[in-house]
């Protein structure tokens, strides 16, 4: 089902949590709403689902106007971040709630409720726990109970509320993957909020950046990632190198050096900001081509899939670089030795705050 | 077992010995007197004093208010609580004052502002006269004061714990296509049972045993108006005391099935919790 969402305003008190909010999810879709804490993501995933009303603005399913449909009329499934599983059923009746409590016409018979639920605890392989009360589940296991019970009535939208945020580090991982396959599985429109910019740009197929109510930029894991609209995104998606200048006749000025413009992103003359990721560096002991500027290396970290390194530019400015174990051991980089890095790519906006 | 904070031998006898010397001279001995006092002339006198007709409508009428006034109050409380634990609005610590208002007044001015509104004299006394309605001095005015000396104790007891169970339980139970019904009778009366039934007892045993704001407005007519409490009062000033503490025994009786029934309730918590974390560790080990 396509989900679209119109001029959406929604005020808690004197806090604007969603300040005209557009949007439009395709039938199939699975878009991660990213934002920090705050940032409005639950809110307009809870008025996708008809939990909260907005103030102003409209939501439509398959183009029809579904504002004024309560929750339980939208036929969607709703994964709560504390998986809000009934405390007092087994996790056979958790699953099979929804069915049950249809209307007598509608209901399926016992046997075909049982069926169902079975067919489900085995898709989120938990079957062999159906008789187990929430309390004996852990988190990871109550998160796939919590994702069987919303498919159990088979909505034609799927919102999940920050579904991985109280689990560790390692089952996060496993189950993203899982909700991953999952979803390439039974392909329902899907939405899911979360502030782990690493979660969003590897399950979704369309992230949206949210920042203090508004949609900060839309678009593929690609996109936002190497294309970042604003410097929220670019600063929200991952660690990056901040560095304030000014934009000089093609140039970006930062300290004593200039650096060719790849792009030209920022109003000429003007204060500027220059985005460049950890890995968009160049490092060498000696100058290679312009742009490139001086630095000293104040720290090293080789625990992990690349090297870190602290360095520290002419004018004090720290800068943070991410290069391979292999190059590291080429340059035989060690403290205190200074090197060129020079960076590949890198985004420049107008600083607004200068 | 000995840890740093077992105290000398010497001194654990003592302050058990303290506590246990208190219970009998306060709790226990009172409680004997009662029934040995009940029991002095015999059992068949003991059963005599429950025959006479004043004694018998007594008893009705405290069944009979607390037959009502107890279903009131489970919906007032219920209500209550659902809106202060579950929704935002103004007005909500007014409201949560005003819960608390019986158990901060005393019960005889609680008895006489229903004087004061629905008697003779009162506000609404003109009007109720010439429609004929009687409520002081008769059984309304003591089930009245009865509802409003036990309005707290359902909804106190179930506030606390709506407010810390939250109600994602309730939207999911919503997005699951469960009507407002549903939601609260498979979903929010399951998570408050033992709650409601604790508040429940409590309302009862207080609703039977309510003397102070009932004596006020009940007028003490014998064989219509008088409650057990109301009762009890009358035999011990006329020196019938075998009959006065035959009455009592049973409001005393009431008072110790309460108690059983509460230490029950939390036993069964208890052993609920204790079943189910040792099944957990069972399914991790």
């Amino acid at each position: 089902m396509k989900i679209e969402v119109r001029g959406i305003n929604k005020t808690f008190g004197a806090f604007t949590a969603l300040k005209d909010i557009d949007l439009s999810v395709e039938s199939g879709e699975l878009v991660a709403l990213l934002g920090p804490s705050g940032s409005g993501k639950t809110t307009l995933l809870r008025i996708i689902a008809g939990l909260e009303f907005p103030d102003r603005g409209a939501v439509l399913f398959d183009g029809e106007d579904a504002t004024q449909r309560k929750a339980r009329e939208r036929r969607v499934g709703f994964v709560f971040q504390h998986y809000a599983l009934f405390r007092h059923m087994t996790v056979f009746d958790n699953v099979a709630f929804g069915l049950r409590v249809r209307p007598r016409r509608e209901r399926p018979s016992e046997a075909e409720i049982r069926r169902r639920v079975n067919e489900l605890l085995r898709l989120v392989q938990l079957d062999w726990l159906a008789d187990r009360l929430p309390a004996q589940l852990s988190g990871g296991q109550r998160q796939r109970v919590a994702l069987a019970r919303a498919l159990a009535v088979e909505p034609q939208v799927l919102l999940l509320d920050e579904p991985f945020g109280s689990l560790d580090a390692k089952v996060r991982q496993e189950l993203r993957r899982w909700l991953r396959r999952l979803h390439d599985e039974i392909h329902i429109t899907s939405i899911f909020v979360t502030h782990d910019q690493e979660e969003a740009l590897e399950v979704a197929d369309r992230v949206v950046v949210m920042n203090r109510g508004r949609i900060e930029q839309a678009g593929t894991p690609e996109e936002v990632y190497n294309h970042p609209a604003t410097p929220f995104v670019c600063d929200f998606l991952g660690n990056v190198n901040l560095f304030r200048g000014r934009v000089e006749g093609g140039k970006a000025i930062i300290g004593n050096v200039a650096l060719d413009l790849p792009e030209d992103g920022a109003p000429d003359a003007a204060p500027a900001v220059v985005y460049v990721r950890p890995h968009q560096f160049d490092i060498d002991e000696r100058p290679q081509g312009r742009n490139h500027f001086r630095a000293r290396v104040k720290h090293i970290n080789t625990a992990g899939p690349v090297v870190k390194l602290e360095l520290a530019t002419e004018w004090g400015d720290a800068v943070h670089v991410e290069m391979s174990h292999e190059r590291f051991r080429a340059l035989q980089l060690a403290r205190d030795v200074e090197v060129f890095i020079s960076p590949r790519e890198m985004r420049v906006f107008p600083d607004s705050t200068a | 077992m000995v840890g740093a904070t077992m105290e000398p031998k010497l001194i654990r006898w003592f302050l058990t010995g303290v506590a246990l010397i208190f219970l009998c001279l306060f709790l226990l001995l009172p409680l004997v007197a009662v029934f040995a006092e009940a029991f002095s002339q015999g059992v068949a006198v003991y059963f005599e004093s429950f025959r006479t007709p004043d004694a018998r409508s007594a008893i009705l009428l405290t069944l009979m208010t607390a037959a009502i006034t107890v279903p009131l109050n489970v919906l007032f409380g219920l209500a209550a609580a659902w809106a202060i634990a579950k929704f935002q609005f103004i007005g909500k610590n007014v409201l949560m004052a005003l819960i608390d208002l019986p158990f901060s007044i005393s019960p005889v001015v609680a008895g006489l502002m229903y004087a004061l509104l629905f008697g003779a004299r009162g506000i609404f006394g003109p009007w109720l006269a010439a429609h004929n309605i009687k409520i002081i001095f008769a059984v309304p005015g003591i089930i009245l004061a009865t509802a409003f000396v036990t309005f707290p104790f359902v909804a106190r007891e179930l506030i606390p714990l709506m407010q810390m169970q939250g109600n994602e339980e309730e939207e999911a139970a919503l997005t699951l296509g469960a009507s407002g019904w549903q939601t609260f009778r498979h979903i929010t009366l399951p998570n408050i049972k033992w709650g409601l039934l604790y508040g429940v007892i409590l309302c009862n045993a207080r609703a039977m045993g309510e003397f102070g704001a009932v004596s006020v407005v009940s007028g003490h007519v014998r064989g219509v108006t008088n409650t057990m409490t109301l009762h009890i009062e009358i035999l011990y000033n006329e020196y019938q005391f075998v009959a006065a503490f035959a009455v009592a025994s049973l409001l005393t009786l009431l008072a110790l099935l309460t108690l059983i029934v509460k230490s029950a309730i939390e036993w069964k918590a208890k052993r609920y919790l204790a079943i189910v974390k040792l099944m957990a560790e069972e399914s991790a080990a």
